[in-house]
Parts: structure tokens; C-alpha cells; sequence
């Protein structure tokens, strides 16, 4: 099933930032945004995962099929990496933690509390989570702040099987995972031009 | 939704987690108020439910901006909202949750700090059933309180103010079942009014804190 986006507006506070956007994302694929910072790309992974309604447009597609990771990692620090993964598999209904601990080189750190780990330590526990969700498209807000080169091309390699394995992802990043296959969206044409609500947002 | 559950328990015996919060401070009052109203034990009998039930309920306040703020800071609220669990049932386990660490404590703490008030003997009966039925209500409605004002820096101010008037009736009933349990008096009508209010908020009061939590989640 593909995610689809039909001329999609979306609205930060009620002022709309990105409009008439539109494109499809197909299984085994993957989609890169781009665009300078607070051109609106987080509005839009937002709305797109469900967080707040589309300002016009429709998303198909979504819904219950997102695994969304924002620019905090969602950890809680007095407990340990082990109990992080476990309490997000349970939240999903999985119960393999597995996989995840290796694809992102969590060895050794199962029982540190999450709290004494380092910066990119924890973006990689966070990244893990998505792979604990058993969820087809990934929805992923910067996902490469403090790796390393290391833990990067790690990181790539899991969202390539990810790919491979009928999954589908859509990335807002700067820098170049190395996925050759992924399309690159840029935002920045589709900048809203200023307008005036006339609704009370407030409430909507 | 155990798993929600479960992780708050253990988070909230963690350090750092707050669990006694309530309890060490209800413990302070009921031990303060005989050296500030003096050992008159007449008085003390008089006033013993009604400063039960305040203790507990300012207990229960100072840890309600907790509940959410928390998750919300980390990121974790973000997250549980894009998980398969429905709102509702996200903020009823938060309520249950403070309810387990704050509530149910103080409910089990009353009838042993009775005695520093000289509580009539009559009355441990009806503090511990008042308070073990109306601190749930304080934790639903402390939970909507803190849904509301949840992503504000520092909203405890907000949180407190909001939430005070909320509690009155809860606090009028219960005092009341306590109150009229101590004296021998019939209790069964503000015990049905206490009764109600609690399954009434139980009820209606976790749709409305979803419904602001996704508000302020944009």
C-alpha cells in the first residue's frame, strides 16, 4: 500500500508553511526532504504521522502504518536500554528486541540505564525503537544528529533492509546516507505564501 | 496498556521518580497541625477528617504536574500518541498510575495518622472508605488538569489554579462521609454523593483530557 499525499497544506500555529504538495510513496522505497531549516519539514512528518490535522489536502495511507521518530528520542533515562526497547516492543505488540539491539550495536550496553548513555548512544537506542514498532513506513525527522560515520552507514543499512524488506521511508536529513535508490523531495518550492485564517484555529 | 502501566510503577520507584512525594508531605501536615492548633484533644477530634482529607488532597496536587510533563519533555507523549493505544486509555493508566503511587498510599497512611488527631475511634472506618473512594476522582481530575496545561514551562501555577475549584466537591462530600462517620451520624448520602462524583469524572473526565492532550500536542 503506498502513502499518499494530495496537495497537502500544513500549518504551523495556524499559519500555513508548506502547501499544494503532493507525491506517493510506494513500498521498498524511500523519500529524502530537503529544504533549508524552518522551511516546515517537521510540520510536515508531523502531520503526516498524525500528530496534528492536514491545513488542506488529504493523506492516505498513514495512520496506524507510521513509526514516527522526532528529534527526541522519547527515552526514559532511570531505565535501562533493554527496558527502553522492551516497554516500546509491548506498546506495539511485538516481542522481539533482538534484531534491534544488533542492527544498531547495542551489545553491551543492554543493562546501562538509558540516562549514563552518550548522545549518539541514544539516538541509536531511540532508531532501534522504530525497529521494534513492526511498522511498514518509517517517518523520521533527522535521524542522523550525533552519529558517527560508524553508526550512519549503520543506520543506512538499516533502513536498506528495511527497504528491501517492503518497508518504506521518508527522511528529512542533510547529509547523504548513501541511499542510492531514495527519491530527494525539496520543500523549498512549496513554501506557503502568506495568507490569513479566517477560521479560529484554536479548537479545530 | 499494562506495559504503560508498568513502566510509570517502576519509574516512579526509581530515583528520582517521586513516589512518597505526597505520601512524605501529608505525613508533615497531619504531624504539624497538633503543634499549630494545640493539644486540645476536644478540637483536634473535631477537625481530624476534615485535615485528613485537606492533607491528602493538597498531597495529591503537588505531584499532578508529573503526570504528563515528564513524557512531554522527552518525547515520549509524542510517541505514545502515534502508538496503536487509544488517547483515552493513555490518560486513564496516567491517572491510574498516580493514583497507585499518590492515592492509594495516603489512603492506607489516614487511619494510622488519625491517631496523632485523635480521630474518634468511630471515624477510621469512614476516613480510610471516604478517602479510598474519592482519591480516585482527585487523580482523574488532577490528570485533565495536567493534560491541560501540559507543554507550558512551569505550569503548576496554572495547573493548581485550575484544578482547585474542580476539587471542592470532592473534597465537601468526602470530608462530609468522614466528618458524619466520626461523629455516628448516618453517612450514606454524601457516600452517594462522593460515589458519583467519582464514577461521574471516571466516566466522562478521561475523553476530555484526551481530546485537550491531542490539542496540545500540535
Amino acid at each position: 500500500m503506498n502513502l499518499t499525499v494530495r496537495d497537502l497544506a500544513v500549518a504551523r500555529g495556524g499559519v500555513p508553511v508548506l502547501e499544494a504538495l503532493s507525491f506517493t510513496l510506494a513500498p521498498g522505497r524511500a523519500l529524502v526532504l530537503r529544504g533549508p531549516n524552518g522551511s516546515g519539514k517537521t510540520t510536515l512528518l508531523r502531520t503526516i504521522a498524525g500528530l496534528q490535522p492536514a491545513f488542506e489536502g488529504e493523506i492516505e495511507g498513514a495512520g496506524e502504518r507510521i513509526a514516527y521518530a522526532a528529534h527526541s528520542d522519547g527515552l526514559k533515562s532511570m531505565l535501562s536500554v533493554t527496558e527502553n526497547l522492551r516497554f516500546w516492543a509491548q506498546v506495539f505488540a511485538q516481542t522481539d528486541i533482538e534484531p534491534a539491539l544488533d542492527a544498531f550495536d547495542l551489545r553491551g550496553l543492554e543493562e546501562r540505564m538509558a540516562g549514563t548513555l552518550s548522545a549518539g548512544q541514544k539516538r541509536r537506542l531511540g532508531l532501534a525503537r522504530l525497529m521494534v514498532t513492526g511498522r511498514p513506513v518509517w517517518v523520521l525527522d533527522e535521524p542522523t544528529v550525533s552519529l558517527d560515520t560508524a553508526s550512519v552507514a549503520r543506520f543506512a543499512e538499516a533502513v536498506r533492509r528495511h527497504l528491501a524488506e517492503g518497508g518504506s521511508a521518508l527522511l528529512a536529513t542533510h547529509i547523504d546516507l548513501g541511499l542510492g535508490e531514495a527519491q530527494v523531495l525539496d520543500v523549498t518550492p512549496f513554501k506557503a505564501a502568506p495568507r490569513v485564517s479566517l477560521e479560529d484555529e484554536a479548537f479545530l | 496498556m499494562i506495559a504503560l502501566l508498568l513502566r510509570d510503577l517502576r519509574l516512579a520507584v526509581r530515583a528520582g521518580g517521586g513516589f512518597g512525594l505526597g505520601l512524605a508531605f501529608f505525613l508533615i501536615v497531619t504531624v504539624l497541625i497538633p503543634f499549630g492548633v494545640g493539644p486540645e484533644t476536644g478540637l483536634l477530634s473535631r477537625i481530624a477528617p476534615g485535615i485528613l482529607w485537606i492533607g491528602a488532597l493538597l498531597a495529591c496536587l503537588l505531584s499532578l504536574d508529573r503526570i504528563f510533563a515528564l513524557d512531554w519533555e522527552d518525547g515520549s507523549l509524542d510517541l505514545l500518541a502515534t502508538a496503536p493505544l487509544p488517547m483515552e486509555g493513555i490518560v486513564t493508566i496516567k491517572a491510574l498510575a498516580h493514583w497507585i503511587t499518590t492515592g492509594l498510599p495516603l489512603v492506607l497512611a489516614a487511619p494510622a495518622l488519625g491517631v496523632l488527631l485523635s480521630l474518634p475511634p468511630s471515624g477510621y472506618l469512614w476516613v480510610l472508605v471516604s478517602l479510598a473512594l474519592g482519591t480516585p476522582a482527585l487523580s482523574v481530575i488532577g490528570t485533565f488538569g495536567a493534560a491541560l496545561t501540559v507543554g507550558l514551562k512551569r505550569g503548576g501555577l496554572l495547573l493548581s489554579i485550575l484544578v482547585l475549584p474542580l476539587y471542592v466537591p470532592t473534597l465537601i462530600f468526602g470530608a462530609e462521609v468522614a466528618r458524619r462517620g466520626a461523629e455516628g451520624l448516618a453517612v450514606q448520602t454524601p457516600l452517594l454523593m462522593l460515589a458519583g462524583i467519582s464514577f461521574g469524572t471516571l466516566a466522562l473526565l478521561p475523553f476530555a483530557s484526551a481530546a485537550v492532550l491531542r490539542i496540545n500536542l500540535r
